[in-house]
């Protein structure tokens, strides 16, 4: 054999040494506390998988669960609190305090060596006649923490609660200062607008656009700038405010849609109109067909001033044709489209639109007055 | 075999002291901290797995518990001192100086 003879413990050994080192390093290298955390994780999990090589499967779990599961995350958790991007500069602020560093780690990685060739002796004898003594990793684990060290036990509960309380304590935000009353808030407030002239009106909301209702959409001041005092400094600091320019834009898009509706002839838009909303239409009038024909039929002889007025008025509504604008999508023939198409039907009570679109109408159509729809 | 052990565990140590005494983020500091605890477990079990008994393996499961605590006190500490002072460095905790 050509290979030296390798166990799998020794495999496992030596790609998780490696790793842990890599990641050791890692944690000492890195300049910002999330990478650092994460190195951590690596080493730990790394130090987990030979615990379960060396038969200690109880410490294998405990060791996912408690040091990568719970405490890792603690860090990560404090991490983010602290802010993230807060990297540490790497450089030196004391003089030979590097120096200082690597002869200590030389010192105690020599003396730790030193320790570990003179003290170790004889083979190892493996923990697995012990875990069978016991009927397993875990009872023999259990006989002895519940049974000699039952009183460390203990102890460590205690500690584990004075621990919880401790942190309660520790992270309940304590007053630094007298909490401001509204009264304190109100002579704050005069005594600025004495001092600077500003700051006894509210401040400005922010703004309601046709694109953009969010916090984060500037009011405009009439000669169309941004109003400052109207946007929070934390949005304004990300930079993720809407800029003006396309505030004016939506503006000018609804002028210009305005001026093409108003070329539209209306005839052509009636022509044009939705099929979608014709398909309603006919569904409507098939609902009708079953009703009384002849309750408010006088209302379908409206005159054709009202006709032409609402007919005006959808011809006004179909202007997304027009291209460009927010027009909304072309209808598809789906369940919420319908439901909408229905709305507007509704909406434009006695329908005379129909009327005017529709030369079926004024045979058997009765439009939807109040005692039909109480039939229905 | 067990000397493999207790070098990565005392190299993983060197370079934990190593982060403690350079670095000056109070969170990664506590970071190295942990990791020279970990050290410490693998030479309790790889003595454990050395002598054939299980009491290595208990006292690296106290060590656990203790870290745990350990690691929940020294966080609330480090939030309650970014949240008064805004920083995390250690080098600027200089009250107590005289």
């Amino acid at each position: 054999m050509l290979l030296p003879l390798l166990t799998g413990v020794e495999v496992t050994f030596w790609i998780c040494a490696v790793l842990a080192i890599a990641g050791a390093v890692g944690l000492v290298a890195f300049a910002k506390p999330v990478y650092s955390a994460l190195c951590l994780a690596l080493v730990m999990i790394c130090l987990a998988v030979i615990y379960a090589s060396m038969g200690a499967p109880f410490l294998f779990v405990v060791q996912i669960i408690v040091y990568t599961g719970a405490v890792l995350m603690l860090f990560l958790f404090v991490v983010m609190l602290v802010g993230v991007d807060a990297a540490d500069s790497l450089t030196e602020t004391m003089r030979g305090h590097r120096l200082a560093v690597a002869l200590a780690a030389i010192g105690v990685l020599a003396l730790l060596t030193l320790v570990i060739v003179q003290g170790v002796h004889g083979h190892p004898v493996g923990v697995d006649a012990a875990n069978e003594a016991a009927g397993g990793n875990v009872e023999g684990l259990a006989e002895l923490i519940f049974g000699r060290y039952v009183i460390a036990f203990e102890a460590t509960a205690a500690l584990l609660i004075t621990a919880a309380v401790a942190a309660m304590v520790l992270a309940h935000p304590e007053l630094l200062r007298r909490k401001l009353s509204q009264f304190d808030l109100a002579a704050k407030r005069m005594t600025t607008y004495e001092a600077s002239g500003q700051g006894l009106a509210p401040r400005p909301a922010s703004g309601v656009f046709a694109r953009h209702n969010s916090l984060a959409t500037p009011a405009l001041l009439p000669d169309g700038q941004i109003a400052e005092a109207s946007l929070s400094p934390a949005l304004t600091g990300r930079a993720v405010t809407a800029s003006p320019e396309d505030l004016w834009s939506a503006h000018d898009d609804v002028l210009v849609a305005l001026e093409q509706a108003e070329d539209v002839d209306f005839e052509d838009a009636l022509i044009e109109s939705d099929p979608v909303i014709e398909q309603a239409e006919v569904d409507f009038l098939d609902d009708q067909a079953g009703v009384d024909s002849d309750s408010a039929s006088d209302q379908v002889s409206a005159d054709a001033e009202l006709v032409a007025v609402v007919a005006q008025v959808e011809a006004t509504q179909s202007v997304p044709v027009v291209p460009g604008s927010d027009a909304p999508v072309a209808p598809q023939p789906d369940e919420p489209v319908e439901v909408l198409v229905d709305e507007t039907v509704d909406a434009a009570t006695d329908r005379p639109s129909a009327a005017a679109t529709d030369p079926l109408v004024d045979d058997g159509y009765t439009p939807a007055s109040d005692d039909t729809e109480e039939e229905r | 075999m067990t000397s493999i052990y207790l070098l990565l565990a005392a190299i993983l140590f060197t370079i934990g002291l190593v982060g403690f005494l350079l670095r000056r983020n109070a969170l990664v500091v506590f970071m190295c901290v942990e990791l020279m605890l970990n050290a410490a477990n693998l030479v309790f079990v790889a003595f454990s797995t050395h002598y054939g008994i299980l009491t290595g393996q208990m006292a690296a499961f106290f060590v656990m518990v203790v870290a745990a605590a350990e690691v929940v006190i020294g966080l609330s500490i480090i939030v309650m001192i970014y949240r008064t002072r805004r920083s995390t460095s250690v080098d600027n905790l200089t009250v107590l100086k005289g």
